[in-house]
């Protein structure tokens, strides 16, 4: 078993295959351009803000404000952004060096982020409430196009993933800042021995937690066409779930891009399965949060093993 | 090996640190040169990690200076707890702290650099450069933080502080960290050694520094020290009122606590010493939750702890005086299951007055009282409880002389009335109070002493490998 503790993304992989084969043998006529570009259409916002989450895991702190925040986003984009493009950047670049704030303030007063991103959260919902008081709003015509947008072979939702997928490792995985700001969460005193600016480094994970997050408000507003105030309040547990279906640890700075990618598709895949079972929605919920602890139950029994043998 | 002409690379002129009252490191003069091995010894809390803190840069001296003639450049220290990112792998980890790595491909360049240094100080050592630290073992990942020591990382290290870096390597690799050690020193590289293996010091010393409270009280050449004249130069004599107090204790009575190869009679004051880590906390620790840790304990229970790592383990930092000293007996003296308010205050009252805690109301903040007072508080709450055995975790971290008194006389009344004490303490003074001392030493005991044994010099012995470092 020491195959799967030394190659943490197998679990999410093979995860999504199985959900994948079973959504196919129950719906045949999934199996197309347009059928996979249905299921996956709305794991590209979650996606993103998955790797939000990430950013913030991989320095050992958690946000619960990432949901508030993308529907925030998501408002602005639907409003400034399509009606005074440069003010909706301006406002959106905003937020984002807001992100990388908290993240120094977290840091600098050694503040629980937890509790911090919590309350942020009740900030960026009410900024939107503000912004968007009922639902409405459009789309910029050219996000709606990116969005839509049909490439030959496969689907947007799969270049997409495959895309963020790739960024995002190359960022987290194999450039020098990522693997440093990975330090971070591992041993963040051993890093502020080497001389680096432990405060500054948590400033540009929050920050880069803050780009994502903003992508993946713009990335909901392209598909959904208009915005809501609440539109992405459960992205905050998606994304968490996501990260660690996907291989990553709360702790440590143990995280897989491609995992968490992944693991955001899974998650959304795991809503449509349910509906092709039939099931009704009051219980899809639940259902959900028991596919995720059968995947988590397997990720530990075979941690346990590997770390037996 | 003769000193070089060049200039030192690091000169501390009358440095100072003091951390509030406790003046860590009391005005230390030293000079390292190119070339040098200085051998860094001492007891626990003599000074030896204030004064690394210093020279590399993460403490800024009180008073004092640290200068360093050719620049800061190049000096590196290897910590004795481990301080690598166990997520990385051992090329990521060389990242780090090696800044100038940068661009796409800079992976190449690490995992040559990183094996090169491996390979310097150890060879044959097998770490790949890509293996993942946590799934290293120890001593690999000692050898990994040496060798991240030793690298070049774009400059030259000119000055290398390993402290205890042997602590967790077995002979033979503790061997090829020696003797490159020497060639690194004979071409011109400066390396200050700690270690509590003598025989260490002595194969690679040139010049043996002794700290004893913030102070040097011996620096000589390494070929000036015998062992015994290092050991004595370490400690200073022990007390005599120590010797004293022993004479006048009732004889022990039945066996209490055995466990852990440890034994204690009613009515006894028993040690656990030796240097800081070597397994004598986390056998108390063992010892008390064995004793403590049941879902029956009830009112009664058979052990308390009297925490030295207040903050961690000890005060209830929002709670008032009084509700911290009582916190152990509410069982006790509950009434139907509600807090007795009135008893409650009377035995805090009265262990107010017996142990002397400076305060006019009990119902001021803990954190209102000096450390001193804080104690004096834990120390209540052990007592108040009817429990026959107390566990002390180094209970005197940061107390006042007076205070010390006050309570080796508390401690020695209620050992009288017959209460069992286990007594872990990282200061010899203290142990001399015992009956009884284990003395731990690479997490088993390597001595036990008692009555007329328990002296500073025994217990040094025990505690510091004797043997030549092979």
């Amino acid at each position: 078993m020491s195959f799967l503790a030394r190659h943490r993304i197998v679990l999410p992989v093979v995860s999504l295959a199985v959900l994948l084969a079973l959504t196919f043998w129950m719906q045949p006529r999934a199996m197309s351009y347009f059928g996979l570009n249905l299921l996956f259409n709305l794991a590209v916002p979650i996606a993103l803000a998955t790797i939000a989450q990430m950013m913030i895991i991989m320095v050992n702190d958690i946000d619960l404000s990432v949901g508030a925040f993308v529907s925030l986003v998501a408002c602005v984009t639907a409003t400034f952004l399509n009606d005074a493009p440069l003010l909706g950047l301006l406002i959106l670049a905003a937020l984002i060096l807001s992100y990388a704030a908290m993240g120094a303030v977290i840091h600098a007063l050694a503040l629980p982020a937890i509790v911090v991103t919590l309350g942020m959260s009740f900030v960026w919902g009410g900024l939107a409430l503000f912004i968007l008081p009922t639902p409405g709003g459009a789309a910029p015509g050219w996000l709606r196009t990116l969005m839509t947008v049909k490439p030959p072979v496969m689907p947007m939702a799969v270049v997409a993933a495959i895309l963020i997928a790739a960024v995002t490792h190359l960022l987290v995985i194999r450039s020098g800042i990522g693997t440093v700001l990975r330090g971070v969460g591992g041993n963040s005193r051993s890093v502020a021995r080497a001389g680096w600016n432990v405060t500054a480094l948590k400033a540009l994970a929050y920050g880069l937690a803050g780009l994502f997050g903003v992508l993946a408000g713009m990335a909901l507003v392209g598909l959904t066409t208009s915005a809501d105030a609440n539109i992405a309040l459960r992205y905050t547990l998606l994304s968490i779930a996501g990260v660690i279906l996907g291989g990553g640890e709360f702790t440590g700075g143990k995280v897989s891009p491609t995992g968490a990618v992944i693991g955001a598709l899974t998650l959304t895949l795991a809503a449509s399965f349910l509906s092709f079972m039939r099931l009704s929605p009051d219980w899809q919920i639940g259902a959900q949060g028991a596919i995720l602890i059968l995947v988590l139950t397997a990720r530990l029994v075979f941690a346990r093993r590997g770390g037996a043998a | 090996m003769t000193q070089n002409a060049n200039a030192p690379v690091v000169t501390l002129t009358e440095a100072a640190k003091h951390f509030g009252a406790v003046r860590a490191l009391d005005g230390v003069d030293l000079s390292v040169a190119p070339g040098d091995c200085v051998g860094l010894v001492g007891h626990n809390g003599a000074g030896k990690s204030t004064l690394v803190n210093l020279i590399n840069g993460s403490f800024a001296p009180s008073s004092g200076q640290v200068a360093f003639p050719g620049g800061a450049a190049g000096v590196r220290s290897v910590f004795q707890e481990l301080s690598l990112c166990p997520n990385l792998t051992v090329a990521e980890n060389l990242r780090i702290s090696h800044p100038g790595l940068k661009g796409p491909g800079w992976r190449r360049p690490a995992r040559a650099e990183i094996c090169a240094a491996l390979d310097a100080v150890f060879p044959g050592h097998g770490i790949a450069a890509d293996a993942e630290v946590d799934t290293l073992s120890i001593a690999e990942r000692q050898m990994v933080e040496i060798a991240i020591g030793f690298a070049p990382r774009g400059g030259q290290a000119r000055l290398v502080i390993l402290d205890e870096p042997t602590s967790a390597l077995d002979a033979g690799i503790a061997d090829q960290l020696l003797a490159h050690v020497k060639r690194f020193c004979a071409q011109g590289g400066a390396v200050i050694f700690i270690s509590h293996m003598l025989g260490e010091i002595f194969e690679v010393a040139t010049r043996i520094v002794v700290l004893k409270d913030g102070r040097i009280v011996a620096e000589r050449p390494a070929a000036g020290f015998t062992r015994q004249g290092l050991v004595d130069a370490m400690g200073h004599v022990a007390t005599e009122e120590a010797a004293r107090e022993a004479e006048s204790r009732p004889p022990p009575g039945a066996v209490v606590i055995a466990a852990e190869g440890i034994e204690a009679r009613r009515g006894e004051i028993v040690g656990l010493s030796g240097l800081a880590g070597h397994g004598q906390a986390a056998a108390l620790a063992r010892l008390y939750l064995s004793q403590s840790s049941d879902w029956r304990a009830g009112r009664a229970p058979r052990a308390v702890f009297v925490a030295g790592d207040r903050p961690r383990d000890g005060v209830l930092p929002l709670w008032s005086i009084l509700r911290n000293i009582t916190a152990s007996i509410l069982p006790r003296d509950a009434r139907r299951g509600m807090v007795d308010r009135d008893r409650e205050r009377t035995v805090a009252e009265e262990w107010k007055r017996r142990i002397g805690i400076r305060t006019d109301d009990l119902s001021n903040p803990i954190l209102s009282l000096s450390g001193g007072n804080q104690q004096k508080v834990l120390f209540a709450r052990a007592l108040a409880s009817d429990a026959p055995v107390v566990v002390m975790d180094d209970p005197m971290r940061g107390v006042d002389v007076g205070t010390k008194q006050d309570v080796y006389a508390m401690i020695r009344a209620e050992a009288a009335a017959g209460r069992t004490f286990l007594w872990y303490s990282t200061e010899t003074e203290e142990v001399c109070q015992c009956d009884r001392v284990f003395v731990f030493r690479n997490h088993a005991i390597s001595a036990e002493l008692a009555g007329d044994q328990i002296t500073e010099e025994r217990i040094l012995q025990a505690s510091f490998e004797m043997q030549e470092a092979s």
